[in-house]
């Protein structure tokens, strides 16, 4: 009885796969106008109808169901745009602070060139700290003894003076900015000839400066450009080079008297927003140059 | 399984009902990238539940009817599903697995042996298409999404099929003793 239903068992299967195999190789061997070809034909224009009602149908589970792979494809969207966003924020945010700094090194080439800071040997630093107090307006960067830098160098940015060196360590210093409360340096408004101090306004929190002790301010004018004097007598020596921008005047406030004027200067720096500067190591390098001129003479 | 006209009849309405919902439906809803393939978890469990000559000519039966409806290459299906619904029929012959996540082994097996014989058919009869890790991943999340489903087409096969399946011991068990009957404790 077992050897029967297992003979049956096994006969049925030959007969199946059999069956399917004479059907795949008639079906490759005939033609696409073949029998086994129009059977087919027939059976699904039967079969059409049936399935386009089915299809009908079947549209709202169908939709129902879409609706849920759409909803999962749609967070999985969402997740990916939103880490492609992160990470394009974050290559703006390399791209804009690279750009900054490229203008920035710009400026410097421009100044070391043209404003002839070159003698002065420049060494290029970057400002990784700022004071936030309001009163010691203070940076500090990340050059130092080492580098040949010493208490009193004239630090500059692109744009113009942007301090001196407070105090210095073996690889760090600290700069003392224009509006620091304890900044000032001698300068000249060079359109009218006329020498000053430039001295910070303490405590006004804007970076804004004074350009007092003009012998003459009635001549001075908003928008001169106010550059630091550098030495004038040997007796008093600068420790600020000649022609470094400092700034342009903003305003000039009268008082009751013609003599009693007070003048704002914007700092052409930018001290908010410090990156590379440069710190003049050799700032009397012109003052030297012009006293071996006169010792060969 | 006690094959009478009524049982074919019911076996060919669940192929038919079957083939047209995956083709009109299911084959058109994408979850994890991969459509479900309902065919050799239908199958899987019509000879899991009824025994192997009756799966297999099940499985003929329907890979036909699927190869006719899809214009594809006659016999094709029907060799895999044929294969498909034995192979079935005969675990239960052979180990009568009584696990009830048993079917989900069977189904999961089932779809990946299908999936394998399809695609190494379509080699044979000379798909010039290259065996990328696209078809690989494709042939994986379906195996994973059918072993997701294996459970309820289990379930609703069983259920069009059971005025037609031998009685479950089981199942004859739990009646007796939920109907009245005194349980094997309260015999004891």
């Amino acid at each position: 009885m077992h050897d029967k239903v297992v003979r049956r068992r096994r006969a049925v299967l030959a007969l199946l796969v059999a069956l399917s195999l004479l059907l795949l190789t008639a079906y490759f061997g005939e033609s696409s106008g073949g029998g086994l070809h129009a059977v087919q034909r027939g059976a699904l224009e039967a079969l059409a109808p049936i399935q386009e009602g089915a299809n009908k149908a079947l549209k709202p589970a169908r939709d129902l169901f879409g609706w849920f792979g759409d909803t999962l494809d749609a967070q999985d969207e969402r997740d990916r745009l939103a880490r492609e966003r992160d990470s394009l924020r974050g290559e703006v945010a390399q791209l804009q602070v690279a750009n900054r700094e490229l203008a920035q090194l710009e400026g410097l080439q421009e100044l070391n060139t043209t404003g002839g800071l070159e003698q002065y040997d420049p060494v290029q630093a970057r400002v990784y700290q700022r004071s936030p107090s309001t009163w010691f307006q203070t940076a500090t960067i990340n050059k130092g003894s080492s580098d040949g830098l010493a208490v009193d160098d004239p630090v500059v940015s692109g744009q113009g003076l942007v301090g001196k060196v407070k105090s210095v360590s073996d690889g760090n210093a600290v700069v003392m900015l224009l509006d620091d409360q304890d900044f000032g340096v001698s300068a000249l408004a060079p359109r009218r000839g006329e020498p000053g101090s430039i001295t910070p306004v303490a405590g006004s929190g804007s970076g804004e400066l004074r350009f007092d002790l003009v012998d003459d301010a009635q001549r001075i004018r908003t928008g001169d450009l106010i550059v630091t004097a550098g030495t004038s007598s040997a007796r008093l020596p600068s420790v600020y080079p000649r022609s470094i921008p400092i700034g342009t005047v903003r305003r000039i406030e009268t008082g009751g008297g013609d003599l009693d004027r007070e003048i704002r200067v914007t700092p052409a720096a930018d001290l908010l927003r410090l990156d590379i500067v440069q710190v003049l190591t050799t700032p009397d390098a012109n003052l030297r140059a012009d006293a071996g001129r006169a010792g060969t003479r | 399984m006690t094959i009478t006209a009524r049982a074919v009849g019911r076996l060919a309405a669940l192929g038919l009902l079957a083939a047209v919902l995956q083709l009109t439906a299911i084959a058109q809803v994408s979850i994890f990238g991969v459509p479900a393939d309902l065919s050799p978890l239908i199958v899987a469990s019509v000879g899991f539940l009824t025994g192997s000559v009756p799966g297999a000519v099940f499985g003929f039966g329907f890979g036909l009817f699927y190869d006719t409806a899809l214009m594809q290459t006659l016999g094709v299906t029907s060799l895999v599903l044929t294969g498909v619904g034995y192979g079935a029929g005969r675990v239960r012959e052979l180990r009568d697995p009584a696990h009830g996540l048993a079917p989900v082994a069977v189904g999961a097996a089932a779809t990946a042996a299908a999936a394998l014989a399809v695609t190494v058919l379509q080699f044979l009869l000379g798909v010039e298409a290259p065996l990328s890790l696209q078809v690989a991943r494709q042939v994986l999340m379906t195996v994973v999404l059918n072993t997701l489903l294996a459970l309820p087409v289990y379930a609703l096969c069983r259920r069009a099929l059971l005025p037609y399946l031998p009685d479950d011991p089981r199942r004859r068990r739990r009646r007796a003793y939920t109907t009245g009957g005194l349980s094997p404790l309260s015999r004891a």
